[in-house]
């Protein structure tokens, strides 16, 4: 009876859809209960917190960026595609000058027109400090992401134009971070940020229903969302914040939600046992050890940053956790865009190790003793503790002795900050890390441009070399995407031949769901597409 | 009593500001920046500075803690700096909920504590006394994460009987005491409920020993009263110690366990705690143990005075 019912339902529809050529508003196929790493629901005003995670949750599902990250497939890394912007362009003339031609017909879930206006106030929410909208949080989060960005004017209703401090070719992927909240939403709430992060209205694919600090937080699907085929199948999407790993584990086995993120890597074969899918994929992350290039860092060696890269059996901690990593190959994942061909090959090889590190000076008689410094625990530092313990036996093993210095993962930031030459550094010749690196800025040249040495930047190590500035200054001038991308991997083969980092591994994104849970792709981004989801019953 | 209870009251108050005094300057101890919970990790230097001065970090510690001191004496316990939202809401909500399950797991506690404890010391050295002697030393001495975990893996994973984490199926916003809300507070409270337990049960089996070996004991016993109205006499005698002991751990348990409300995802204030203490959100931590604390100075007054009101012999002073 239910089947016949069932079968009537799906021929109304279809003939529906046959007749009046009419999209359903949504599928309605069932509620995603989501289990988060995250504390707390991350910031619900447009420039989402905790990171990665806020901005996959809370950024990308309530809002749009006028260029938007392309989540659709598995398979190729992500690229960026057009968002609230039809188009972009910079100016023949003058490489300062971008001209953004905005999606017509685009409203803000409050019902309100999305325009040039809306996008110069929200500039100004993060960048003009005497702004009426201007807000702290959001700024925090927003305003050292788009650094390039000098002015922005409004051209007519659907044009804006935005100049930069000097060219740079780079400001797509910088405006693919800034997401438009909905000015007229804001002035009906009182112009109040917290009042709105009740009730936020932005363009996006999904409108939040339910906010409770801490608990749970509810989306129902956005019907008249502008890019019809991401209009959300589901019902409803929920939620829960869950820190702990194991209360994760447990919700998902008692049915409590139907996705955690990250499982931990020792209860993924129980899962996996009790029919639960782990879903991963590679993504832009990077696990590494950044090296100090200071005076006195026996890392100022090529040979010795080879023989280190050379004796870290990357299998073995693949093993150790149940597959739930890359072995790195490159500084960049296998088979990123930007991945090029590099010569050298950080594979397990300890004899070519030994070799190096003796043509070095060095060897188990004479070991190089020096400090890295290590965190516990942290964001994206998958199991830091085990994963540095095997490369310190590892690095034994050649004849490279490391002493850890262990802080608490707020502290390690700080210490990043302040550079390998700060006295707070304790003298250390390298940090674990792990880093975001979706983008020329994050991947690649924050980390080693000579400007941006700690603690002006976030070059740690004091690298600095002209050559790899000429090449960064280029991917900054080169306005041609394929040209660019071909500069990008210049970068990255220097990076890699010339054995920069201690390469190591990167993260899978792992998330383990319940059978339920049908048509999602995983993408190779920090960020997903919740809208091709349903969930059986 | 009035002029005891006026006496305890002055007393309080320097026990108060000491306490505000280590709140506030204990969280300043810990390495990191307070907000670096806020900022992104590759926040540039200028953005780092705008933000300390924004939220006042930039002053001396002593400043800071006077205009702290003063908000807080008007009610204000500032403003969280990871959410941005009224610490005094954020700990008044999870306060609330620690005290729900607080609640349960005091009278789970105290209930089986007493239980088991007056039956060890009437029955002392029997076999009964022995096995409710094992039970309350496994409530001192099994760890309550073990247990919490133990639980969730029967009673969730396998058996599917009761929900795993959260205070509700809409979390705890609309909380009321049904059975759908107490199926989610059944595993949290047991776990919660142990050391209470074990700790009352010791207490209370010593006190009827004790208690029963008195000479009054045999002259009520001489003079022929029946063994119920003896054991009436012990309860009354022993009662002021239970609850003294009831009222601190009910205090303990108010702090909220970390380790349980993480488990558990229960929103209280342990698991605010624990989420302050990784996002570095020093005006939620400062003002989270700012009011637990005060809860056990308020708690400690709370007993002495029950306890002068119900043994008349104790005069304090």
């Amino acid at each position: 009876m239910r089947a016949l019912a069932e079968r009537l339902r799906v021929g109304l529809v279809a003939a529906a859809l046959a007749s009046g050529g009419m999209m359903p508003a949504a599928w309605a196929q069932g509620t995603l209960r989501i289990g988060m790493t995250a504390s707390d629901i991350p910031l619900t005003t447009g420039q989402a917190d905790n990171g990665g995670e806020g901005m996959r949750f809370t950024g990308y599902t309530v809002y749009d960026a006028l260029i938007n990250w392309d989540l659709s497939s598995a398979t190729k890394p992500s690229e960026l595609v057009p968002g609230l912007a039809s188009s972009w362009a910079v100016d023949a003339t003058d490489k300062t000058k971008w001209i953004f031609t905005l999606r017509p017909g685009v409203t803000f879930h409050d019902g309100s027109p999305f325009t040039a206006e809306s996008v110069v106030w929200n500039l100004d929410k993060l960048l003009k400090n005497d702004a009426p909208q201007f807000d702290p949080r959001q700024s925090a989060q927003g305003r050292s992401r788009i650094p390039g960005v000098a002015s922005y004017r409004v051209v007519d209703p659907m044009t804006v134009e935005i100049t930069t401090k000097a060219p740079d070719a780079t400001l797509p992927y910088q405006i693919a971070w800034i997401m438009m909240s909905s000015p007229a939403q804001w002035e009906k709430l009182g112009k109040s940020w917290d009042a709105f992060a009740k009730t936020p209205s932005g363009t996006g694919p999904w409108k939040l229903t339910l906010f409770a600090p801490r608990e749970r937080a509810e989306m129902a699907p956005n019907a008249e969302y502008w890019d019809k085929a991401r209009v959300p199948k589901l019902d409803k999407l929920v939620l829960v914040p869950l820190p702990e790993a194991n209360a994760r584990v447990a919700a998902l086995r008692s049915g409590q939600v139907d996705w955690i993120e990250a499982p931990p890597p020792d209860a993924v074969a129980s899962l996996k046992g009790a029919g639960f899918s782990i879903v991963t994929n590679a993504y832009p992350h990077n696990w590494t050890w950044h090296l100090s290039r200071a005076e006195g860092s026996p890392w100022n060696d090529i040979r010795v940053r080879k023989a280190a890269n050379l004796a870290v059996d990357r299998e073995g901690m693949k093993e150790m956790l149940n597959g739930l990593m890359i072995p790195a190959e490159g500084f960049m994942p296998p088979g990123s865009a930007w991945f090029g061909s590099p010569t050298f090959k950080p594979t397990y090889d300890p004899e070519a190790a030994k070799k190096l590190l003796a043509e070095a000076g060095y060897g188990p008689n004479k070991p190089i003793v020096t400090k890295i410094l290590i965190a516990p625990s942290g964001s994206g530092q998958m199991q830091p503790l085990p994963m540095n313990e095997l490369i310190q036996q590892n690095l034994a093993d050649i004849g490279i002795k490391v002493n850890f210095e262990v802080v608490e993962w707020n502290a390690l930031i700080n210490l990043w900050r302040a550079g390998s030459k700060a006295d707070v550094s304790r003298g250390a010749t390298g940090m674990n890390f792990s880093y975001f690196i979706q983008d020329p800025f994050t991947g690649f040249i924050r980390h080693l441009q000579c400007n941006l040495a700690a603690p002006n930047g976030t070059n740690w190590g004091h690298y600095c070399d002209p050559e790899m500035d000429k090449l960064f200054d280029q991917i900054r001038t080169t306005f041609d995407p394929v040209e660019q991308i071909k500069v990008l991997q210049k970068v990255h083969e220097k990076y890699v031949d010339e054995a920069l980092f201690l390469m190591v591994a990167h993260d899978t994104n792992p998330r383990a769901m319940s059978s339920k849970v049908k048509g999602f792709v995983q993408a190779q981004n920090w960020y997903q597409d919740f809208s091709p989801i349903t969930v059986g019953k | 009593m009035l002029s005891f209870i006026l006496r305890r009251l002055l007393t309080v108050t320097p026990v108060a500001l000491g306490v505000s005094i280590v709140c506030f300057s204990l969280v300043h101890l810990a390495e990191g920046d307070p907000l670096s919970s806020i900022l992104p990790v590759d926040a540039t230097q200028e953005t780092i500075d705008a933000m300390r001065i924004a939220y006042g970090y930039d002053k001396p510690l002593p400043v800071q803690y006077a205009l702290w001191l003063w908000k807080v004496l008007h009610g204000d316990l500032g403003t969280s700096i990871a959410t941005g939202r009224p610490v005094l809401s954020e700990v008044g909500r999870a306060v609330v909920n620690s005290l729900i399950l607080a609640s349960v797991a005091t009278l789970i506690g105290f209930t089986f504590g007493c239980l088991f404890g007056f039956v060890a010391g009437y029955f002392r050295d029997s076999v009964l006394d022995r096995a409710a002697s094992a039970i309350s030393v496994f409530g001192v001495s099994v760890p309550h994460y073990w247990l919490g975990m133990v639980l969730v893996i029967v009673f969730s994973a396998q058996l599917g009987w009761l929900p795993s984490t959260g205070a509700g199926p809409d979390g705890s916003g609309n909380w009321k005491p049904d059975l759908e809300h107490l199926r989610y507070i059944i595993l949290p409270a047991i776990t919660m409920s142990v050391i209470p337990m074990g700790v009352i049960a010791r207490t209370v089996r010593a006190l009827v020993g004790d208690i029963l070996s008195q000479d009054f004991v045999g002259a009520l016993r001489a003079k022929g009263l029946s063994e119920f109205g003896v054991f009436k006499h012990v309860v009354k005698n022993a009662a002021p110690t239970a609850l003294a002991i009831m009222g601190l751990q009910l205090g303990y348990l108010l702090g909220g366990s970390i380790l349980i409300e993480t488990v558990f995802a229960w929103p209280g204030t342990g698991f605010l705690l624990n989420a302050a203490i990784f996002q570095r959100d020093l005006p939620l931590l400062q003002g989270a143990i700012l009011v637990l604390a005060m809860f056990f100075v308020a708690l400690n007054l709370i007993v002495d005075v029950v306890q002068t009101a119900l043994d008349p012999r104790i005069e304090r002073g």
